[in-house]
């Protein structure tokens, strides 16, 4: 229906613009942040109120299996942030390894995740179950937020993987392009908070003595 | 029609059809998509209100029994607080006229806009879906405190996710505000030239940003520990139902300004337009709602001061909550000011202004003796709270909604409603809402306690009264809506600027057309409200 006359603001909504898509994505990964925010208070609290009992159930914990996911996120911390560099140089199908590459990370960490998780529930350590129910509450307290906040940051790690695998077929595509790298570039921030995240999350629940 | 030349088409004509709705990228679209599904939750929610003022008509049972009750007043306070009045403003307005007062076409992210509204529609899927399905609507109050939210048998779960959807769309909406308002002003248009409902919309939308997540998580809390035990609030099985109380009203404290600041911003922009003069103090204004949005923040803990809270605390929170009332009372003063010696019109849109100054001066007096420790101790849940909140969120930030309908009802639809009918229908808002909920300030007083279904003997008179009075509102709420639907379907056509505004969004066609803009607006000489012929015009 509209003429070809149309007039156009110069300041159109509909305009690309990398800026704001960028100051976007800030926002969002600021709200991230306030959601795990709200976690580590509820971990701070508890551990000040049960400072032994977390000490005690941390044993628990595998710390070499820790120890290689922080590696395996570091990595693809890495390998995502040279393909945004390999795209902005132009060279797409670099790229799209890269990107492909720190997928396979996403899923390694998935996997390990897996196997620490399971090792708890053949120990009993999850709500509902005998042994778990038997622990001290300090101890108790402690799984609880191991569960929940792991969990929480397994569910990023699976976000941040599709949100990837998305620009890849994108970038396939040539809708995100040498010119137009912002999703790229967003799917890499985002990705570098979840790495961001496992980074607190690996001392408070493995490290600290 | 034919006093223009060649007219665009306007944004309702471009294209027809359901999914030229429900698909639209238009933020006017979204914004009227908003407009007609918080306008549909608010008359349910009212409903269960009416029902609840008939069943406390007499004391005893009347007709609803003690349980269902108790859901009632859960689900009235869960519809109207995140399905109605925390979208409302920016939601509908914001979308609508943000851009345009900004002299753009469109919000930055359009498609995220319109995610924003399926978000919305899913949230008040699952809100509405516990009527159905397993075993009724949740019992806990809207704030779902622990641990008897963990415990009980009623549907929480799905309330609880239905509240961190309704969050998260209200993330998104807040999140596209901030960016529109760096990137998409129009040149010249610095942040001390916008309209002040925009400087409200941003800070309302930090708000949005910044507190939201907390309950997000904390709501994610209650449905782990429901689902798998994982039991961080319940004290039998570990947690501490008071940190919940904190991380509550960490949000939603700060929630009571996400309604609060856009109506505010809502009444800056209808004051100077009926008053034909610049605002007073406009900076005053644009940075005491910044002000607001950052005390806001640390005055949570004034919900808690009969839960458990060390002395020091408690007097921390009280003064801080005195602080809030200092740059409210500026708005307030600066608002009066305006008014004094402009050319006042007094028109509907005036009247819910000003009628939303007079509630909200009670809500907000009302709100510093339950700030004040010993006070508050007296009337903590008692019905003095459940007239000051309304006075607050109902007769402040709902009337500015309503009025806001009405100031820029002709420049959305083209056409204006019946003046006749609009002022009658708001005296019997105004007297309906003040009699509804003034008996029940002085029912807090006497000590009646809030939710319950019922009461005892002494309490039946102010009961009565107050109930009498919920039918003067509804009626009010009833002649409202009608005369907006016969305006819009066969009101007088409107010009494009009947109140001679001077705001950008008075520049263009009403309705406007799809790009909003048919040529580039011009800003306003000497600031936004520096209307050229009154007495104080700076040329
Ligand atoms: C038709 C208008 C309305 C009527 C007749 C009405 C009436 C009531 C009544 C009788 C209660 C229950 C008091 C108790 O037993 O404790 C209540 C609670 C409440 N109302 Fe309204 N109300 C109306 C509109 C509103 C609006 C517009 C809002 C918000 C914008 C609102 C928010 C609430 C909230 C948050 C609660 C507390 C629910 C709880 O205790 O969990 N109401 N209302
Ligand atoms: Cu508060």
């Amino acid at each position: 229906m509209a003429d070809s006359h149309t007039f156009v603001l110069p300041n159109s909504g509909h305009n690309f613009d990398a800026k704001a898509s960028k100051m976007g994505m800030w926002l969002f990964l600021f709200t991230e942040l306030l959601l795990f925010g709200g976690l580590f208070l509820v971990y701070i609290i508890y551990r000040y109120l049960n400072q032994d009992a977390f000490l005690l159930a941390s044993f628990e914990l595998n710390v070499w299996m820790g120890t290689i996911n922080t590696i395996v996120l570091l990595t693809s911390s890495m390998t995502i942030a040279m393909a945004i560099t390999a795209l902005q140089k132009g060279n797409a199908k670099l790229a799209i390894t890269l990107s492909w590459l720190t997928i396979l990370a996403a899923l390694s960490f998935l996997v390990i995740k897996y196997f620490e998780w399971s090792s708890k529930f053949e120990h009993g350590l999850f709500p509902g179950m005998d042994h778990f129910d038997g622990l001290p509450l300090g101890e108790r307290l402690y799984f609880y937020l191991y569960f929940f906040m792991t969990g929480l940051h397994a569910l990023h790690v699976i976000v941040g993987g599709v949100f990837i695998a998305v620009v890849i077929r994108l970038i396939k595509k040539e809708k995100v392009t040498k010119e137009r790298y912002s999703l790229l570039e967003n799917s890499g921030l985002y990705w570098h908070l979840v790495d961001l995240i496992w980074i607190y999350l690996f001392p408070l629940f493995y490290l600290i003595h | 029609m034919s006093e223009t030349v060649v007219q665009q088409p306007s944004f309702f004509q471009v294209k027809k059809g359901l999914f030229s709705w429900i698909f639209t990228l238009d933020h006017k679209r979204i914004g009227i998509l908003y407009l007609y599904s918080i306008g549909f939750f608010f008359l349910v929610a009212a409903g269960l209100g009416i029902l609840m003022r008939l069943e406390l008509l007499n004391p005893g049972r009347d007709f609803i029994e003690a349980q269902t009750y108790n859901q009632v007043f859960t689900l009235h306070g869960v519809i109207m607080i995140f399905l109605f009045i925390i979208p409302s403003v920016p939601a509908v307005f914001g979308n609508f006229f943000l851009p345009i007062m900004l002299g753009t076409d469109d919000v930055a992210f359009p498609r995220l806009n319109l995610f924003s509204w399926w978000l919305y529609i899913l949230g008040a899927l699952f809100a509405l879906s516990t009527l159905v399905f397993g075993d009724g609507p949740a019992d806990t109050g809207w704030t779902f405190y622990a641990p008897y939210s963990v415990k009980t048998g009623t549907n929480v779960t799905t309330s609880v996710l239905a509240a961190f959807i309704l969050g998260f769309s209200s993330i998104l909406t807040g999140l596209n505000f901030i960016v529109t308002i760096h990137r998409l002003r129009t040149p010249g248009m610095g942040f001390n030239q916008m309209p002040l409902f925009a400087w409200a919309l941003y800070a309302t939308s930090w708000i949005q940003l910044l507190a939201t997540p907390v309950i997000g998580i904390t709501l994610l809390m209650i449905v782990a520990e429901r689902v798998f035990g994982i039991g961080l609030f319940d004290p039998s099985i570990g947690g501490d139902p008071i940190l919940y109380q904190h991380l509550f009203w960490i949000y939603s404290h700060p929630a009571v300004y996400i309604m609060a600041l856009p109506a505010m911003g809502i009444v800056s922009e209808i004051i100077p337009t009926f008053a034909q003069r610049t605002i007073f103090g406009y900076k005053a204004i644009a940075y005491s709602s910044m002000a607001i949005a950052f005390v806001g923040y640390f005055v949570w803990g004034h919900h808690m001061f009969t839960s458990g809270m060390s002395g020091p605390a408690a007097i921390v929170f009280s003064i801080m909550t005195f602080f809030v009332a200092i740059p409210t009372a500026v708005k307030v003063f600066n608002w009066v000011a305006t008014l004094y010696k402009g050319s006042i019109d007094i028109q509907v849109p005036l009247l819910f202004a000003l009628a939303f100054i007079f509630n909200f001066l009670i809500g907000g007096l009302t709100g510093l003796v339950l700030g004040a420790l010993a006070a508050d101790v007296h009337v903590h849940d008692t019905y003095f709270v459940v007239g000051h909140f309304h006075y607050v969120m109902f007769g402040g930030a709902g009337f500015a909604f309503f009025g806001a309908l009405h100031y820029w009802f002709p420049k959305m639809w083209g056409r204006m409603y019946n003046k006749k009918v609009a002022n009658t229908a708001f005296a019997l808002l105004f007297i309906g809402f003040n009699t509804t909920y003034f008996p029940m300030l002085i029912l807090g007083l006497k000590g009646m306690p809030r939710r319950y279904y019922d009461y005892l003997p002494e309490f039946h008179d102010l009961n009565m009264l107050s109930t009498f009075g919920s039918w003067i509102l509804v009626t009010g709420i009833i002649v409202m809506v009608i005369n907006l639907f016969a305006g819009g379907i066969k009101g007088k056509k409107a010009s494009a600027n009947p109140w001679n505004g001077i705001t950008l969004e008075w520049q263009t066609a009403s309705p406007p057309p799809l790009h909003n803009f048919d040529k580039m607006p011009e800003l306003p000489a000497g600031g936004p409200y520096n209307y050229p012929n009154a007495k104080n015009a700076s040329h």
